[in-house]
C-alpha cells in the first residue's frame, strides 16, 4: 500500500542471542514519525536489547533496521548523530556541574563550543536545573540525575529518541514530573520510543504499543485496543472464610459473559467487567449480601500489566516490579494467582 | 567491518578524533580539579615507596655502579618506571568505572570518534602520571637524589618514564573493558603489574638474583627502561660500565613501547566498539 511518509523506525525480523539466550526472537516493528511508541514487557524481555540495537550499540545477529532513514548497522556513523539515548541509569559524570555534563554531550555532537553552551542552558532552563547549573552532578538527588540524563539526551536535538526505563527508580512525585516533561517533549515533533514495565505509563505516555515477552512481540495497539482485549475493568472480591468462596462465586458468575476466575486457595474471585464496573460491582455486592457472604475485600481496579500478560500469556510476569500507582490490591492478587495453573 | 568512510575524508575523520579527544581528557582530568584528594592518594603511594626503598634498602644494596653516589641515585630512575606503570592501571579501572555508570554507552551513541573515550582517558592518565614522577622528583631532591646530567637528560629521563606509563594505560585500558567488573580489573592489574616491575633491574642489580629470574630479568623490558633512564640521570660513566650506548638503549626501549602501543591501542578499540 502506498504510503505518505515513511516510517521513522522499521524493524525486520531482528534476532540477538546472547549465548544460548534469545533476548530478541524475530521482532517486527513500525514506529509512524512524530509519534510515541512504547515497548511493554517484564524485566529481560527483550526490551534494553532492542533499545540498544536501534541505537548502534549493538549489531543484530539477524534482521534488519532503519531509524531515520538509516540502516542501524551500516549507517551507524551517519544515524547517530540523529538520535538521543537515556539508559536505565542516569549517564551523567558525577564530578562535572550539571551545565560542564551538558556542553560535553554537545561538544561531543560536534557542536561549536558556543552552540553547546547554548544549548547546555536552554535544558538546564527547560528542565528546571538553571539553579543547580554550577554544582557537581554528585549533588543531584535522583530524580534530577534523570533530569539531567534525559537532558543529555536531548543536546543535540535528535530527530528519534529513545529512553529505556525513563521512571524505573523514581519515587511517585518524581515519576508524574518525568512524565509531564516526556509529554512536552514530543509536542516538538520528535519522535520516540520509550520502554517500560508499566502499563499505566505506556497508556498514559504512548500511542502505540507493543507487548515485548520472551525476545518476540505479542500484542500491539493503542492502549485502549490492548485493554479492551483483555476486557477492560476488573473487579476482584475477596473472602476470608474460604469454604463460602463457591457460594461467592455461584452469586456472581452470571454477571459477566467470560465468567469469573476462581481461586479457593485464597478465597480471591476475579472478573473482568469491561466498561460497567460501577453498575456489576453494585449488584455482586447486593447479591453477596443476599447469599449471606461476607468479603474480606472488594476492589475495582484499571487492567494492570500482570492482568494484560496473564490475559496474553496465560502465566505470571516475573520479576516485575510494584508500579507507583495502580490501584487495587496487587500484592494480594500476584500472590494468589501463582498457585492456581494456567486458566 | 562498519564505519564507512563516507563523506567525511580521512583529515577531517582525524581532526574530529583530536577534537572529541580533547573534549574527553578535559573531562577525566576535571576529576582531579573536583576531588583533589584523588591526585594526593594516587601522589602519596608513590611518594612512600620513594622513602621505604631509599631508606630500607640503602645500606643493602652493595656493588652500586659508577655514576651513582647513593643507592638513591640508583634507585630512582628504575622506581619512575615503576610508578608510571602502577600508575596506568588506574586507566582500566576508570574504563570500567564509566561502564558500570552506563556513561560509556552514551558516549558510544553519540557521533563521536570511537578512539576518543580511550585516548582521552591514556591522556588525561598521562598528565597526573607526569605530575606524580614530578613529585617524586621533588621528594628524590629532598632525600639525596642527584640528576647527574644536565636539565636535558633529566627531562628525558621524566619523559621516557612517562611514555612508558602511557603504553601501559592501553594495556590497562584492554583488561578494563575485557573484565569489566571493577573489582576484579584491580586484582587483576597486581597480578602482573608486581612481578613486571619487581623482577628487573628497578630497584637492584640483576646480578644478585637467583639464575632462572635473571634470564627473566634480563629480558624485562622493564629493565630495558629503567637502564635506560640511568643512562639519562647517572651519565657516561654508567654507559660505560654497562657497556651501552645510549642511543640503542633508547632505541630498544622504543620499540618496545611501539610494540606494545601497537598491540594494545588497536585490540582497546575493538573492544570499545563492540562492549
Amino acid at each position: 500500500m502506498p504510503r505518505m511518509t515513511e516510517p521513522t523506525i522499521i524493524v525486520e525480523g531482528i534476532k540477538k542471542r546472547f549465548g544460548g539466550v534469545r533476548a530478541v526472537d524475530g521482532v517486527d516493528l513500525e514506529v509512524e514519525p512524530a509519534s510515541v511508541f512504547g515497548l511493554l514487557g517484564p524485566n529481560g524481555a527483550g526490551k534494553t536489547t532492542m533499545v540498544r540495537i536501534l541505537t548502534t550499540l549493538l549489531s543484530p545477529d539477524e534482521g534488519h533496521a532503519r531509524v531515520a532513514g538509516h540502516d542501524v548497522v551500516r549507517d551507524a556513523e551517519r544515524l547517530r548523530h540523529e538520535i538521543g539515548l537515556a539508559g536505565q541509569t542516569a549517564a551523567v559524570d558525577e564530578n562535572l556541574t550539571g551545565f560542564e555534563n551538558l556542553e560535553m554531550v554537545g561538544r561531543l555532537y560536534h557542536l561549536p563550543r558556543a552552540e553547546a553552551r547554548k544549548r547546555a542552558g536552554q535544558v538546564l532552563e527547560r528542565f528546571s536545573l538553571t539553579d543547580a547549573a554550577n554544582r557537581t552532578a554528585r549533588t543531584y538527588s535522583g530524580g534530577m540525575r534523570r533530569r539531567l540524563d534525559l537532558g543529555a539526551s536531548l543536546v543535540g536535538r535528535p530527530q528519534v529518541l529513545f529512553l529505556d526505563e525513563p521512571t524505573i527508580g523514581l519515587d511517585p512525585r518524581s515519576r508524574l514530573g518525568m512524565w509531564d516533561l516526556i509529554r512536552e517533549l514530543v509536542k516538538d515533533g520528535t519522535t520516540l520510543l520509550l520502554t517500560t514495565q508499566y502499563l499505566e505509563e505506556a497508556d498514559v505516555l504512548t500511542d502505540r504499543i507493543a507487548v515485548i515477552d520472551l525476545g518476540t512481540v505479542i500484542a500491539a495497539g493503542t492502549a485502549d485496543e490492548l485493554k479492551t482485549q483483555i476486557g477492560g475493568e476488573v473487579l476482584e472480591l475477596r473472602l476470608s472464610d474460604r469454604a463460602r468462596v463457591p457460594d461467592a462465586a455461584g452469586a456472581v458468575i452470571g454477571l459477566v459473559p467470560g465468567g469469573a476466575k476462581v481461586d479457593n486457595n485464597t478465597g480471591e474471585i476475579t472478573l473482568p467487567v469491561g466498561a460497567d464496573g460501577p453498575a456489576i460491582l453494585t449488584e455482586a455486592i447486593r447479591r453477596l449480601d443476599s447469599a449471606g457472604v461476607t468479603l474480606s475485600g472488594i476492589a475495582l481496579h484499571r487492567p494492570t500489566l500482570d492482568d494484560v500478560f496473564l490475559a496474553l500469556t496465560g502465566r505470571e510476569t516475573e520479576g516485575l516490579e510494584t508500579a507507583a500507582a495502580p490501584a487495587g490490591s496487587r500484592h494480594g492478587r500476584r500472590h494468589g494467582r501463582r498457585g492456581d495453573g494456567d486458566t | 567491518m562498519s564505519a564507512p568512510f563516507s563523506s567525511d575524508g580521512l583529515v577531517e575523520r582525524a581532526r574530529w578524533a583530536l577534537h572529541d579527544g580533547t573534549v574527553l581528557t578535559r573531562r577525566n582530568l576535571l576529576r582531579y580539579v573536583r576531588i583533589p584528594t584523588l591526585l594526593v592518594f594516587s601522589t602519596i603511594q608513590p611518594l612512600m615507596f620513594v622513602l621505604l626503598f631509599r631508606y630500607v634498602f640503602s645500606g643493602n644494596i652493595a656493588n652500586l655502579p659508577p655514576g651513582a653516589h647513593a643507592y638513591v641515585d640508583y634507585l630512582m630512575p628504575g622506581i619512575f618506571v615503576q610508578a608510571a606503570i602502577f600508575g596506568a592501571t588506574q586507566t582500566g579501572i576508570g574504563l570500567a568505572e564509566d561502564l558500570n555508570v552506563g556513561i560509556i554507552d552514551r558516549f558510544r551513541s553519540l557521533p563521536t570518534a570511537r578512539s576518543a573515550v580511550l585516548a582521552g582517558r591514556t591522556t588525561a592518565d598521562l598528565c597526573r602520571n607526569l605530575i606524580v614522577v614530578i613529585s617524586m622528583t621533588v621528594v628524590g631532591y629532598l632525600v639525596g637524589f642527584r640528576f647527574q646530567d644536565g636539565s636535558i637528560k633529566a627531562a628525558l629521563a621524566i619523559g621516557l618514564a612517562v611514555l612508558v606509563g602511557f603504553a601501559f594505560s592501553w594495556i590497562s585500558a584492554t583488561l578494563g573493558l575485557a573484565i569489566k567488573n571493577l573489582e576484579s580489573v584491580q586484582a587483576a592489574s597486581f597480578v602482573w603489574v608486581f612481578p613486571l616491575t619487581f623482577a628487573s633491574s628497578a630497584f637492584v642489580p640483576i646480578e644478585g638474583m637467583p639464575g632462572w629470574l635473571q634470564v627473566f630479568a634480563r629480558n624485562n623490558p622493564v629493565t630495558i627502561w629503567a637502564n635506560t633512564l640511568r643512562g639519562f640521570t647517572l651519565g657516561p660513566k654508567y654507559l660505560v660500565f654497562i657497556n651501552e650506548s645510549i642511543g640503542a638503549l633508547v632505541l630498544r626501549s622504543g620499540l618496545w613501547i611501539g610494540l606494545i602501543l601497537a598491540l594494545f591501542v588497536p585490540l582497546s578499540i575493538r573492544l570499545y566498539r563492540r562492549t
